[in-house]
């Protein structure tokens, strides 16, 4: 659709926002676009695989079951056991459900045909994001009951009077705005921004080979950058798989202390 | 307006921070459908590993300390019966000893009885047989003697009488000279 696009436009234009739209894959039924198919492809691949490797539940591992148990083993005890502490079990599904889902959605931006990281369509982060924002606010009410937690939220003991002024409302807004938007835009405008980087290098890539003699060489550049870059964001996409699970585990370990 | 790609209700100016709703739902749904899976399918199974692996390990360990345990019992025990075993052997060198010094001395006894045994036959018969050869020498001695004395006396003493005087008294000199 770009080529099409750009061989009738005269000169180079550059990505933007508008690359993240895709037309339904047929009719006009939003189900069927890229980015929907996509994560529900993640779903297949993801539950494919851990169900697979999980499947025999050796104590001598096998290399597939090894793979999934790595992953989980990962998820369990650095971010379920070490932050949530000793009632972290209950929580590790959702954890690891966390990170696989975002995970695989994020490396869709760097394999080969599919290269698009479903995460920088905002909707999808928000989708996530509710279910870390209900789990950690359900944890903490079944806790604490809802007056005592809300009480905490809005007079955090210890501190002077004349101070609630301002730490109150900055402590509503951080619960009950700021850590759902935060999660959410922190993983979409990674996923958006690196996916823009390398739509540059290699959209400009393109522009280049089909310019003058001289310029196609430089092309090559553009295009060894792009190369490099996806490595780099191939980072990224785990670093912000990571992040957020981190960030929910440590949201939840918040709601089950006594104190905030 | 209408996007590049046509995407419904998005004009070009759509901003990327604005969300969609219909994906709001399917990453919600996708999600929920995900978490269900691992929550019902892998997580289980991947606790009852680890759980395997702990027992398998831990029963191993308490195995390895009753092994443990069991062999250095039977070592005390060995070492016991070697302890035994040498004292007995001891015990029987010693008796071996005193036996055989016992059985040197019975015979180094019997030996010396049976050689005494065998001097005082000897000498009995030594006896015998001297006394056996005194009464021959004594016989033979007188008729020597006799022959002797009729040859150096002569034909005088043919008379038998008379010779038997003269011998008889010859021997009581013998006698009384003894």
């Amino acid at each position: 659709m770009h080529t099409l696009l750009r061989e009738a436009s005269d000169g180079f234009v550059p990505p933007s926002s508008a690359d993240f739209d895709f037309a339904p894959i047929f009719g006009n039924s939003i189900l069927f676009t890229k980015p929907v198919l996509m994560v529900f492809l993640s779903v297949i691949i993801a539950a494919t695989f851990f169900i697979a490797s999980s499947r025999k539940a050796a104590i001598v591992p096998s290399k597939l079951q090894y793979a999934g148990e790595s992953v989980y083993t990962f998820i369990r005890n650095e971010l379920g056991r070490d932050v949530i502490g000793p009632e972290f079990m209950r929580f590790v599904p959702f954890l690891f459900s966390l990170f696989v889902f975002i995970l695989v959605n994020n490396v869709f931006g760097v394999i080969p045909l599919l290269q698009f990281p479903t995460m920088s369509h905002i909707g999808f982060p928000i989708g996530v994001t509710i279910f870390s924002y209900v789990c950690y606010h359900y944890v903490a009410i079944k806790k604490h009951g809802l007056g005592k937690y809300l009480k905490d939220i809005c007079f955090m003991p210890g501190i002077p009077k004349p101070v609630y002024l301002i730490l109150t409302p900055v402590e509503l807004l951080t619960y009950l705005v700021t850590r759902p938007l935060t999660l959410s835009m922190r993983l979409f405008a990674n996923m958006f921004a690196g996916h823009l980087l390398l739509l540059v290098f290699v959209l400009g890539g393109e522009y280049l080979l089909m310019s003058g003699i001289l310029l196609k060489f430089l092309s090559i550049f553009s295009f060894g950058l792009a190369i490099g870059l996806s490595f780099f964001e191939l980072g990224i996409q785990c670093l912000q798989a990571y992040i957020f699970t981190l960030l929910t585990a440590l949201y939840i370990a918040g709601a089950l202390a006594d104190e905030h | 307006m209408i996007s590049r790609f046509g995407f419904l209700a998005s004009g070009e100016g759509a901003s990327p921070v604005v969300p969609k709703p219909a994906e709001i739902i399917v990453g919600f749904i996708a999600f929920g459908i995900l978490f269900f899976l691992l929550r019902t399918r892998a997580v289980p199974k991947f606790e009852k590993a680890y759980k395997d692996r702990t027992e398998a390990i831990q029963g191993g360990l308490e195995r390895a300390e009753i092994a443990q345990r069991e062999a250095s019992q039977a070592l005390t025990m060995y070492q016991a019966q070697l302890a035994d075993a040498r004292g007995e052997a001891a015990k029987l060198r010693d008796e071996a000893r005193v036996e055989g010094a016992a059985i040197l001395e019975q015979m180094r006894t019997s030996a010396q009885e049976e050689a005494s045994r065998i001097t005082t036959a000897a000498r009995a018969s030594i006896d015998a047989e001297r006394q056996q050869a005194y009464n021959a020498l004594i016989t033979q001695v007188g008729a020597i003697a006799t022959d002797l004395a009729s040859k150096i006396v002569g034909e005088a003493l043919d008379d038998q009488a008379r010779q038997s005087r003269v011998v008889e008294r010859f021997l009581e000199d013998m006698e009384k000279a003894k």
